[in-house]
């Protein structure tokens, strides 16, 4: 037992250094920075900018604004890493063509996927950092961290970074049994998060039966909980459609969606791994 | 130069783009209504903000327009990149076609797959968002939207020249050549929003003007204009002329260089 969680935490260690190598080694570190904090920032000002065209200034309404900003700051971490994970299916089948001997060799896959994710993670991170020192240095977003709950920002962290991993994994899963494009899905899958989670505006802005959907998705509780420790200073709860739950009990709703994403997402990968395997997909190479 | 050759390629080239698309049932799907999802969110954050309606037939235009320029950096601009690292670039060297007609054929089969995805945008997006439209001048707007293609792939075609060298740092640019094209080029709002100057400046990417042009002639009074439309055609005319011939001499040039530094069928850098 205790060899086979060292294997395994192995596993995840060598993957993650691989991942980051990948990521990194490809230019130097400087301009490698650049390229890793350019499109998530620039994500944001168009937000930024859609906001001042219709409103005029961020300042008109501060609460909406910062509802906006810090949740498109931590979605980066959604649509970075979760794209990330699942392009490391395709980047080592199609690309370095790499599959067939990391599959075979006597480690978990869903762990070694498990690593890559941890790479990205940390790329994605420096860039919600920056983007979140921008915010309130440039344009007064009010984060207050002497007022953050630090204990229920950090679990809330965790929970959701786990769960966009997860949720990452099955989509690697499907693409196994797609071509190189795959992209498509991921994007979409990202879209529908974005559509649905409440991250830059409350979800009461959707019909009710997208509220509905929005309440079963793990991501809408933890956006939540980062916003209301970050930015204890604004009350979101009359606007996030969130208001009459605590933050104990968003930390409690997002540990349960998480859990029932995380059997959902694994459920999903081994059948598209079986799948792959039966179909002979596992080195499927398309080069349209 | 053998013109039917060249057309043959052409057709060999846009061939497996096209019918890949039908091979795989999958991408139907992914590529009509999921990328809807993340439109429909610009839509209703415009909805939040008290947007007036006529931002979110802007959304849907510039959304679906998403669609070609994401098929010109993935499937145009990285494209020799990739045949590179699959091996099949040494086989086009050795063909005895112009390499423009692959990057012809790889244009005109991204188009006629890319257009599902925008066709299909445009039409969920009107009837779900109600979005109303005025077509007063269809033959313009036609002409606005070809050309506008035509620049825009031919901007592809230099891009491909340009990456056919580099090794991982292809991927990367086109990467960041995503969301500061879709805040510079005006996406989701009037390019003229970021300032005059600054937008003309922006023209240099085809699908500034070619948006720009299509939403006044599609939205009428309610959208304030860069330039007039016919000088947009003009330019984006000009610059489909441009694009081209610098893309014709840019391959030349890599493939010299290629050649000579016998990076043609170096992998994985």
């Amino acid at each position: 037992m205790k060899d086979e969680l060292r294997k395994d935490l192995r596993t995840v260690r060598w993957s993650a250094w691989l991942g980051w190598q990948m990521e990194s080694n490809w230019t130097n570190p400087l301009l490698f920075l650049v390229y890793s904090i350019v499109k998530p920032v620039f994500g944001t000002f168009i937000l930024v900018f859609m906001f001042v065209i219709i409103l005029g200034d961020v300042a008109t309404d501060p609460v909406l604004f910062s509802y906006m900003y810090v949740g498109n700051a931590f979605y980066m971490f959604v649509a970075q890493v979760m794209f990330g994970v699942a392009y490391v299916v395709q980047e080592d089948r199609e690309r370095f063509k790499t599959l067939k001997q990391v599959y075979i060799a006597p480690i978990s896959f869903f762990l070694y996927v498990i690593g890559r994710a941890l790479s990205k993670m940390a790329v994605t991170a420096l860039a919600v950092v920056i983007t979140l020192v921008f915010g309130v240095v440039a344009l007064d977003v009010a984060v207050d961290l002497a007022q953050t709950a630090w204990l229920m920002f950090a679990i809330g962290l965790l929970i959701g970074l786990a769960c966009i991993c997860t949720i990452g994994v099955a989509l690697a899963g499907v693409t196994f049994l797609t071509a190189r494009h795959s992209s498509g899905i991921n994007e979409g899958i990202a879209g529908l998060f974005y559509l649905f989670c409440g991250v830059v505006y409350p979800i009461t802005v959707l019909p009710q039966w997208a509220q509905s959907i929005g309440l079963a998705i793990p991501i809408t509780y933890w956006l939540e909980l980062m916003r209301r420790t970050l930015v204890p200073s604004m009350d979101f709860s009359e606007m996030s459609g969130l208001g009459e739950f605590s933050d104990l009990s968003i930390l409690l709703l997002l540990t349960v969606t998480s859990m029932a994403f995380l059997l959902v997402s694994i459920g999903i990968f081994k059948y598209a791994d079986h799948l792959a395997r039966k179909k002979g997909k596992l080195d499927m190479n398309s080069t349209y | 130069m053998d013109w039917l050759l060249n057309l043959r390629a052409v057709k060999g080239r846009a061939y497996p783009r096209a019918v890949g698309g039908l091979r795989e049932p999958s991408w139907m799907f992914f590529d009509t209504l999921l990328p809807l999802l993340g439109i429909a969110a610009f839509v209703f954050y415009y909805q939040a903000l008290g947007a007036p309606e006529v931002f979110t037939g802007y959304v849907i235009i510039g959304g679906a327009m998403t669609a070609y320029w994401l098929n010109v950096l993935w499937s145009m601009a990285t494209q020799f990149y990739w045949e590179k690292e699959t091996g099949n670039l040494e086989l086009y060297m050795m063909a005895p076609m112009s390499k423009m007609s692959v990057l012809a054929g790889m244009a005109l089969g991204g188009m006629i797959l890319t257009s599902v995805r925008a066709v299909s945008t445009i039409v969920l997006g009107v009837i779900i968002f109600q979005v109303e439209m005025d077509i007063s001048s269809p033959g313009l707007l036609a002409a606005v939207f070809v050309t506008t293609l035509i620049a825009l792939y031919g901007l592809g075609m230099l891009f491909s020249s340009l990456y056919m060298l580099w090794g991982r740092g292809a991927w990367h640019m086109s990467n960041l050549m995503q969301e500061p094209i879709y805040l510079v080029s005006g996406f989701y709002f009037p390019v003229r929003e970021i300032g005059f100057y600054f937008a003309l400046g922006a023209a240099i990417i085809p699908i500034t003007l070619g948006l720009d042009a299509m939403r006044q002639l599609l939205f009428g009074d309610q959208t304030q204009g860069l330039l007039p439309v016919t000088t947009e055609l003009a330019l984006l005319l000009v610059s489909a002329v441009a694009f081209i011939v610098a893309a014709h001499f840019a391959l030349k040039k890599m493939e010299y260089l290629g050649r000579k530094e016998g990076r043609l069928t170096m992998r994985w850098q």
